[in-house]
């Protein structure tokens, strides 16, 4: 399963006392880094516009009501130029850098701003059309994407696709009359569809190819979701709304130009995905931070049992920790396989810190509301971007270095 | 932004892993434990020449002036290496507590060794006997101290002592431990760090099945954890560094260091001795340095429950 970010919202959680107008203790700025004046300026100014705009929680993203009023805050966050910092300007950026990227994301989530709808596009394919995109492209998809008009789902997964993404079976034949290609096949578990109005995905375009190996013959598409041939069949995920869907494509008519990379590249250029998904650009410390201060709000609030402190400090330290380790990847410039440590580190905390929020509710956690939401939207962690299972694996082999073995095909 | 290591930083631990590599630290270290120093007092002598104990002694006292950060890249290579000796309290405790200048020119010289005991939360002094100057920190107030009455720790190298005051040498800073919890929390991540690699070389030439026991995925997966652990640990103890090193007095990301570091090295202590199997419980391996070290240091200059607990009611920022 590698559909990409979920959230499970809940409208009913709206104005949870215990989730927000809580004091937590501030955690503050991190002491020593010598940002420069520019960085400080940056989040300050950042800061400052949040504070003034956020508009707290709003009703999930997976539903009608929740959809639009999220593209509706993406318009807001786009005009005043703060929904894709990291972006040139011409397509809406501010020609951010990474720590000024990482130290938005914390005033974001510090300020207790929504979830994005459009982080499929602007954390997952944006990069690719930066790096393996043509220009045409680029100026074609990058503005609606930046402003909420166009949101992105990911078609990755197959029925016999999961973990084992090579094994996809779908497929796009050759139409040289009309320039383009056919697309036939299903996707599942392609997050925001639903609601989205455009996909991205791997299909098989030489057959050939993947008798040599599975990685090869593959090829990049993006198409509508609304293209003649094209089903989408929402899903309810574990809260019971539709965070995902299966696509079903008849037939799909797809032009050259959305084309992504080369024909036959597309695994190379699907693992650049992952790679984000995985690693910073899916998950900025800022989210953790935001929640686990959140929690110690709430024990506090709750009367500190002695019996949780400790989870709830660990919860703190873990987000803590994985502030610093962004620092020290911002610094050192890009992780690598090291994404894959990153990812189990984030998905374990994020479970571990909601389930710990659970217990600090008591016999009240039972009670749907923003806290549920938030833990069963962590639950999905460890299965998206790559299972941890995966993972560990990948961490073993890339990483250490152990032997791999010869009881599985190979792999990338 | 600045947070990596500079290249001094980097420099500086190669250096001593290139002294301590080649030497015969497992012999130190068994000396050490049977109450012979000589050999453990020689490489003190050449850690010394390096600059070791003076990194946090000012330039005025010989010492290197040296940060926090720089402090916690020296305490990570220790660790890994598995030195025996008071290096903790004498490098990184030494200097913080309101002692004679003497006695840190000649920390810095590399002929003073110190011993710190803290009760409650660090009530034993290491290597009293082979130290040259002993201490007892009762809240703020520092003592000299003599040796009471010895005791065994469960990491043979650590030789331990209940000390006794003699006289009261000054009042200490509020926040005079918190670079020996951060150097006990760089040492634990070294040593877990060395866990790992010896884990990782002996998973990969054993072999079992007719094949490496490192290709069996439940000894994959094991080690990954082990690896992500550290790996989150060590930039949580440098942040907690950096933070020091401006002025943070007191911050909560030192005590965070401390118990992250522990779970992190426990983590890979458990995980080292279950994939060595049986000749991993053993001493004639010196696997059990470490996992011995481990243990100790969880417990050491305050343990986990105390340091969450500072952690929950510390004061603000970082």
């Amino acid at each position: 399963m590698t559909n990409g970010p979920v959230f499970l919202g809940d409208p009913d959680g709206l104005g949870d006392p215990d989730y927000f107008g809580r004091a937590a203790p501030p955690r503050g700025d991190v002491a020593g880094l010598a940002f420069t004046d520019a960085e400080e300026a940056f989040r300050l100014e950042a800061r400052q516009w949040l504070r003034a705009h956020a508009p707290g929680r709003l009703p999930s993203m997976d539903t009608p009501e929740g959809a639009r009023a999220h593209r509706a805050w993406e318009r807001e966050l786009a005009a005043a130029r703060w929904s894709v910092v990291a972006w040139p300007p011409e397509y809406g950026g501010r020609d951010a850098s990474v720590v000024e990227w990482v130290l938005f994301e914390e005033e974001y989530y510090a300020a207790g701003a929504p979830t994005r709808i459009s982080q499929n596009g602007i954390s997952l394919l944006a990069p690719i059309l930066f790096t393996h995109g043509t220009a045409e492209q680029r100026d074609r998809l990058l503005p609606a994407m930046g402003d909420g008009r166009t949101v992105w789902a990911q078609a990755w997964s197959e029925p016999e696709a999961g973990s084992d993404l090579a094994g996809l079976r779908s497929r796009a034949t050759r139409d040289e009359g009309r320039g383009g290609w056919v697309l036939t096949g299903q996707k599942t578990w392609s997050s925001r569809a639903p609601f989205a109005d455009a996909a991205f995905g791997l299909f098989r375009t030489d057959h050939e190819a993947a008798r040599h190996s599975a990685h090869s013959g593959l090829t990049y598409f993006l198409f509508p979701l609304d293209a003649p041939g094209v089903t989408v069949r929402p899903i309810a995920q574990l809260d019971g709304d539709p965070g995902f869907a299966e696509i079903f494509l008849d037939d799909v008519f797809v032009p050259d130009r959305d084309v992504l990379g080369g024909v036959g590249d597309g695994w190379r250029v699907a693992m650049s995905t992952a790679g984000n998904e995985r690693g910073l650009s899916l998950r900025a410390p800022g989210r953790f931070l935001a929640a686990a201060d959140r929690l110690l709000g709430l024990w506090h609030d709750r009367g500190a049992d002695p019996a949780l402190r400790d989870r709830v400090a660990d919860a703190w330290i873990g987000a803590q920790a994985y502030r610093f380790y962004t620092w020290d990847v911002v610094d050192r410039g890009g992780a690598g396989a090291e994404g894959s440590v990153n990812k189990l580190f984030w998905s374990e905390l994020d479970v571990a810190l909601h389930e710990t929020a659970l217990d600090v509710l008591g016999p009240e956690q039972e009670l749907a509301g923003a806290w549920t939401d938030d833990y069963l939207f962590a639950l999905a962690g460890p299965i998206y971007a790559g299972t941890n299972e995966i993972q560990r694996t990948i961490v073993a082999e890339r990483v250490l270095g152990l032997p791999r073995g010869n009881d599985r095909r190979a792999r990338g | 932004m600045r947070f990596a290591l500079t290249e001094e930083q980097l420099s500086f631990g190669a250096a001593i892993d290139a002294l301590l590599g080649p030497a015969d630290v497992a012999g130190a270290c068994r000396g050490w434990a049977a109450g012979e120093t000589a050999d453990g007092l020689r490489l003190w002598g050449r850690l010394a020449e390096l600059g070791v104990p003076g990194l946090r002694v000012p330039e005025e006292f010989g010492g290197t002036g040296s940060t926090p950060l720089d402090l916690a890249v020296v305490c990570e290579r220790l660790g890994y290496h598995g030195v025996p000796g008071p290096y903790l309290e004498s490098v990184a405790l030494a200097p913080a507590l309101p002692i004679d200048a003497a006695v840190l020119t000649e920390l810095a010289k590399g002929t003073a060794r110190v011993s710190v005991a803290a009760p409650p939360h660090s009530p034993f002094a290491v290597d009293a006997d082979a130290a040259t100057h002993r201490y007892l920190l009762t809240g703020r107030t520092l003592a000299s101290a003599r040796v009471e009455r010895s005791l065994t720790s469960i990491d043979p190298t650590r030789r331990l002592a209940l000390l006794a005051p003699v006289e009261v040498v000054g009042v200490a800073g509020a926040h005079v431990l918190d670079e020996v919890v951060l150097a006990a929390a760089a040492w634990l991540v070294g040593a877990g760090q060395r866990l790992l690699d010896e884990t990782v070389g002996h998973v990969t030439a054993r072999r079992q099945f007719g094949r490496p026991i490192g290709e069996f995925q439940a000894v994959k997966h094991a080690l990954a954890d082990v690896r992500v652990g550290l790996d989150f640990a060590r930039p949580l103890v440098r942040g907690a560094a950096h933070a020091l090193g401006s002025g943070a007095a007191g911050t909560r990301d030192v005590p965070a260091a401390k118990v992250l570091a522990g779970q992190a090295a426990y983590r890979a202590a458990r995980t080292a001795l279950q994939l060595h199997g049986a000749i991993g419980y053993t001493r004639e391996l010196d696997l059990s340095r470490w996992i011995l070290r481990v243990r100790a240091l969880i417990g050491a200059w305050g343990t986990p429950a105390h340091h969450r607990a500072r952690v929950l009611d510390g004061p603000a920022g970082s």
